[in-house]
């Protein structure tokens, strides 16, 4: 469903390129963790898939090339978790948030708010759903932020950091969530216990390369492989 | 709380009373925005000693705020910011223009008195007529009568970014000052040898930020349009709605009502 074909990118032509060569392929209904230390390069592979980023190479999205002409339909098919909930969050309260993207797509407004009851509902957000967006707590807004993306119900899911900022019980919450959605998803953690728990695939960037790409369980215990990119065993894994 | 958590806050407010349900709020963008811009040019178009033909204009906002249970203390307090700058430009006429134009018990009134007495009623007219808009329609709403009725797409987005970014441009300055206050205890305000890098950084945050929320709308299927914010759209009561306050409006302009109360009782 995902295809990166050589892409490189570089912020501004005089700096260095912040991915150089990357390639991988996920298919459809894959579940696929991107790790990497700080400043890696995963924000900004999700960028690039979305188009909100333009870099060189071939970025395929379910059979289209991302392009200028194609934005819309890959954006459709692809909801994107943004790092920072602030800048994910613009209307004034959660469930006009919600239910922008829905209507955009062309449902009306009873149809929306179902869809947003649904995805609170599940979530067990249904007291955030009148409140004011920049009242809510961080933890709070992450999760309405995660409820935005959710109740378009696209077909592909990225989610940067979804887990940043959660209580044990909401992030439990949103791994159950994440693992109950048949789509294919990409998600990047500094959570490396929340990625076992959600991706059988990794891909482990490194200064803007594919470092390791294969089976989670098999890179997550590598010590020296992730301590040579700056990130430790997963919890579950230190003490064996 | 801070003075601009305050002004956050309140610009929040005016969002909640848009999403209300009273029988203005359910009238369509279209006519309360035909309506609100013909009732400015009217109070506009009045001469500037006209005072006695302006006053009867003060029906429209009464009327609205009764139909659509806004609250006018809320008005004035919002207005507050506005109205020392409408008083500020008004304040010097009657100090220009000192001839007497009729005597109030042996007490002249000037013809300067007078203008800026029409000049602050105008102001507060058209002041309430946006308010009273913008607070019976949500943004959307107003934004998609104005594609309906062909304003560029660019326009109406900048439009929609500017209402929306406000507010987040307000957070960013409270969270900036937070923080140089949370490293410059017992200073009251911001140094102004700190003025410079914080008006850059804010400038540099607020373009960002602006680019991260456009990004967001766009992901989120926007496109220029607004296919869902009508409510009922059209219809019978839109139309009518427009034809009476037409009407009327016109009839409170062009009908000189005090010499018509003036020749009733005589
Ligand atoms: N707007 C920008 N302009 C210039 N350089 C940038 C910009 N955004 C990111 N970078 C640089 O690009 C590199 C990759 O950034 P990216 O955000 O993709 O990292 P990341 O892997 O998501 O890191 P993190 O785990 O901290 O979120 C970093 O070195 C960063 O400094
Ligand atoms: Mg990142």
């Amino acid at each position: 469903m995902i295809t990166f074909e050589n892409v490189s990118f570089s912020y501004g032509s005089a700096e260095k390129p912040v991915l150089s060569n990357i390639s991988f392929y996920i298919g459809r209904g894959e579940s696929v963790g991107l790790i990497g230390a700080n400043g890696a390069g995963k924000s900004t592979v999700m960028k690039l898939l979305l188009g909100l980023l333009k870099g060189t190479g071939r970025i395929v999205v379910d059979g289209k090339e991302v392009q200028a002409d194609t934005l819309s339909y890959v954006r459709k098919k692809l909801g994107f978790v943004l790092q920072n909930s602030d800048d994910q969050m613009f209307m004034p309260t959660v469930l006009e948030d919600m239910m922008f993207g829905p209507l955009n797509y062309g449902a009306d407004r009873k149809t929306a708010e179902e869809a947003a009851d649904r995805t609170l509902e599940r979530l067990g957000l249904m007291y955030l759903k009148n409140r004011h967006n920049h009242r809510l707590s961080e933890g709070e807004k992450r999760m309405a932020a995660i409820a935005t993306v959710l109740a378009m119900e696209p077909e592909g899911l990225l989610m940067d950091e979804p887990t940043a900022s959660l209580d044990p019980f909401n992030r439990r919450i949103v791994i159950d969530t994440i693992n109950a959605q048949p789509q294919t998803k990409i998600i990047t953690s500094h959570d490396l216990d929340m990625i076992c728990d959600t991706c059988p695939r990794v891909i482990l960037l490194s200064r803007g390369s594919v470092e390791a790409d294969g089976p989670a369980d098999e890179i997550l215990r590598d010590r020296a492989l992730l301590e040579r990119c700056h990130l430790e065993l997963p919890i579950r894994y230190q003490f064996r | 709380m801070n003075k601009i958590e305050q002004s956050i806050s309140e610009l929040y407010e005016i969002d909640d009373l848009a999403a209300g349900n009273s029988m203005i709020h359910r009238r369509s963008a279209l006519a309360k925005l035909a309506v609100t811009v013909l009732y400015i040019i009217l109070v506009m178009s009045f001469h500037k000693y006209d005072l006695p033909g302006l006053v009867p204009m003060v029906f429209y906002p009464v009327i609205l705020f009764q139909l659509s249970g806004i609250p006018v203390s809320l008005c004035f307090k919002k207005l507050r910011y506005v109205l020392p700058v409408v008083c500020a430009v008004g304040i010097v006429n009657p100090f220009l223009d000192r001839s007497p134009v009729l005597y109030l018990g042996g007490v002249p009134v000037t013809g300067g008195m007078i203008s800026f007495l029409t000049l602050l009623l105008k102001g507060i007219f058209c002041l309430q007529a946006s308010f009273l808009l913008i607070s019976t329609t949500r943004i959307e709403e107003i934004c998609a009568a104005l594609r309906k009725i062909r304003v560029p797409s660019m326009l109406v987005t900048l439009l929609l970014l500017t209402y929306r970014y406000v507010t987040l441009m307000a957070q960013e300055v409270l969270v900036m000052t937070q923080a140089y206050s949370l490293r410059a205890p017992g200073q009251k305000g911001i140094h102004y040898s700190a003025w410079g890098s914080f008006l850059g950084q804010l400038l540099i945050r607020s373009r960002d930020r602006a680019q991260q929320l456009y990004s967001a709308m766009l992901l989120r299927g926007y496109r220029g349009e607004f296919p869902h914010a009508q409510r009922a759209a059209g219809g019978f009561p839109d139309m009518a709605y427009t034809l009476v306050w037409t009407a009327f409006l016109l009839f409170l302009r062009f009908v000189d009502l005090s010499t018509l109360a003036g020749g009733l009782l005589i």
